[in-house]
């Protein structure tokens, strides 16, 4: 790679860096604003059902001691400087400090969501591909209604389905969770993890294929109607030699890109996949955030959902520069 | 015996215009050509008489929705669509016209190596390569980085190193420099004497002349003549039919005078003789049926008063 390239690979990153600190802020202010203004009492969230045990002084101590008796400027900025200093806060439903929570949910989503992505990337590829190069066939028309019916089904529609086909009916796997119920966490071994894993797993990666199949069928559609696959067949070239010299490297770039870009959408899926299978990831932990008003656990989320997206485009931008020969060894003749 | 012989060719698009009304566009009729080992055949004719359709007929590659009647033979036997999948990018290769049939990924070295079937591929290429001019780096390269003429250049050397009893060289040189063009019709020459046929479409009928055999004019879909180069001087007066004689003295080098008019649209071709229209010769014994393909004076011709 020249030297051309990785200085604009630099200048590439130290924007989208600047972009992504701004963007931070703003989500922060945001998030931050609408909890403020959301009809949760954090008092009462954090209290739970002792709520008429305690009495109005009680409450306002409560208030003094997390800061809620400022006006909400003054909490933001408190929380945004102790958040500069690396400090998260304490979240208010798990006692915890939120850095620690969101450490070892996201270990639990970053499992699941890295099975569902790298198991959806491979098979749709593979779905569109197969797809494209029997196109009218029995084969292509199934795919492709498969993908349109799945691209239109709610993840936690299709998660019950599961549960109730799977866990309930052929009690292949559990029901839910992340590990065996009443087991000590020591003696909980990787198979245990791993059959917990499989059911939201699949769950995502059923859905996740649709996209990254439909688009590299079209892709490569695309790329099989060209005049350089015309020119390979009148060379002599077919079938799946000519797919993998010529087909393979015009489709791959478009899918992994698509793959990374779409982390939105597979973080999107794992709130609600882990909702539906209580499996203990960071999507769960959200929604409890959400529901019981616990704003450094959710702010913590969101900061961490953001840069798991942002991470997403950026390598799905940077793809092209590594990869593309177009860019990479641009040079003018 | 000729190595391939096109007899009655027609191809046809189908359209579809507003509801179930079909339009018919005949864009290639009745083509009779032959090419003779070691020989070159040029072809000329306006834009969108069927030129790099017949390239493609040849080879198999016609877009699927395309209606196509007639034979091919090859070697004496008919090119079915298994024998031209057999032969092709071995026996047959094909110039493309355009650029854009280069694997845009794919370095192109190994696009030229790709044609070479036995032997050192890598070193016919570079050979190829530096017969062409082309620096060493350029294997390297990928299409993006390449000039046209360039470009042109790799698109000509894929066809130079395959060893293929015939070439069909479908407008190989626009955009190069003379020095190379030279050289490529020098190599075309070469490869003809060694035995190889080569039918190379060209709007360049001067060169053509230099180093063909035959040139066969092409006009609305289909052979009009077949003529020796020889027969191409002075004011055309040895051409056999009128197209023939009008393209040739619309040349700038020759009078510059235009033919009037235009080549009848491939969706309303007129009844009888396809140049009747435009034609100065024209009789009303012209209208009334396609005049057949006939020997004259050691060439072919495709009109009823041509003597
Ligand atoms: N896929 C297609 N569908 C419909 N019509 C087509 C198709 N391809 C070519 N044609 C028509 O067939 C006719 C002949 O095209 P062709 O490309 O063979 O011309 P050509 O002689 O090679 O012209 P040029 O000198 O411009 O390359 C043209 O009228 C063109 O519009
Ligand atoms: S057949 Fe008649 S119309 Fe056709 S070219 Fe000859 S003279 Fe002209
Ligand atoms: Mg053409």
């Amino acid at each position: 790679m020249n030297k051309r390239v990785n200085r604009h690979i630099g200048l590439f990153l130290l924007l989208k860096s600047v972009r992504m600190a701004t963007l931070l802020v703003a989500i922060c202010f945001i998030s931050f604003l609408l909890i403020k203004n959301s009809p949760i009492d954090p008092i009462q969230a954090y209290i739970g059902a002792d709520m008429l045990k305690v009495g109005p002084e009680q409450r306002e101590k409560i208030a003094e001691h997390w800061g809620l008796d400022q006006p909400i400027i003054v909490q933001f900025v408190s929380w945004g400087s102790a958040l500069l200093t690396g400090d998260l806060g304490t979240s208010m439903i798990y006692r915890r400090p939120v850095a620690e929570i969101i450490h070892e949910r996201f270990l639990h989503s970053f499992v699941l969501m890295i099975t569902a992505w790298v198991l959806s990337g491979i098979i749709g590829f593979a779905m569109g591909v197969i797809s494209a190069m029997k196109k009218d066939t029995w084969v292509d028309k199934f795919i492709k209604w498969y993908c349109y019916t799945l691209a239109s089904t709610p993840t936690f529609w299709l998660g019950l389905l599961m549960l109730i086909v799977f866990a309930v009916w052929l009690g292949w796997f559990p029901v839910g969770l992340g590990v065996p119920a009443g087991v000590l966490a020591e003696n909980v071994t990787i198979a245990d993890r791993i059959h917990h894993l499989i059911l939201p797993a699949m769950t995502l990666s059923v859905i996740g294929v649709a996209n990254v199949a439909l688009h590299t069928r079209q892709k490569l559609l695309d790329v099989l109607a060209s005049e350089y696959v015309l020119f390979a067949r009148a060379r002599g070239e077919h079938g799946f030699g000519l797919f993998w010299r010529h087909g393979l490297r015009n489709v791959a770039m478009p899918a992994i890109t698509l793959q990374f870009a779409a982390f939105s959408e597979l973080f999107g899926g794992a709130v609600l996949a882990e909702q539906v299978f209580s499996y203990p990831g960071l999507g769960q932990a959200t929604v409890e955030a959400g529901l019981r008003g616990d704003v450094p656990l959710l702010l913590g989320l969101v900061i961490c959902s953001a840069l798991f997206v942002f991470v997403g485009n950026v390598i799905a931008d940077l793809i092209y520069y590594v990869l593309d020969p177009r860019i990479r060894e641009r040079r003018m003749i | 015996m000729s190595i391939l012989e096109v007899e009655d060719l027609s191809i046809s698009f189908k359209q579809y215009t507003g509801g179930l009304k079909q339009k018919h566009h005949h864009v290639i009729t009745d083509l009779t050509v032959t090419l003779e080992a070691g020989e070159i055949l040029a072809v000329v004719g306006a834009s969108g008489s069927g030129k790099s359709l017949l390239a493609h007929a040849i080879l198999g590659i016609l877009p699927s929705n395309a209606g196509m009647s007639g034979t091919i033979k090859y070697a004496g036997d008919e090119l079915t669509a298994a024998r031209q999948r057999a032969v092709r990018g071995k026996e047959i290769v094909l110039v493309p016209q355009s650029v854009n049939y280069l694997d845009p990924l794919m370095r192109v070295g190994a696009q030229v190596r790709t044609s070479v079937k036995q032997g050192d591929a890598i070193r016919a290429q570079r050979k190829v390569f530096q017969r062409y001019h082309l620096k060493s780096d350029v294997e390297n390269m990928y299409p993006f980085q390449l000039s046209g003429g360039m470009a042109r250049r790799t698109l000509l050397s894929t066809a130079m190193v395959s060893e293929a009893n015939v070439i069909i060289a479908d407008e190989p040189t626009p955009g190069m420099d003379p020095a190379v063009i030279v050289e490529a019709l020098h190599h075309f020459r070469e490869l003809a004497d060694n035995g190889c046929a080569v039918m190379l479409i060209t709007h360049d009928i001067e060169s053509a002349l230099k180093i063909a055999d035959k040139i066969a004019v092409f006009y609305a879909g289909t052979t009009v003549e077949v003529a020796p180069v020889d027969d191409f001087f002075g004011n055309g007066e040895a051409l056999r039919h009128p197209y023939s004689k009008a393209l040739w003295r619309a040349l700038p080098q020759n009078d510059f005078i235009p033919i009037r008019g235009s080549q009848p649209d491939p969706s309303a071709l007129p009844s009888g003789c396809l140049f009747a229209p435009r034609c100065e010769k024209a009789t009303l014994e012209c209208g009334q049926a396609r005049p057949e393909m006939r020997n004259l004076r050691n060439g072919m011709v495709r009109c009823i008063h041509a003597t």
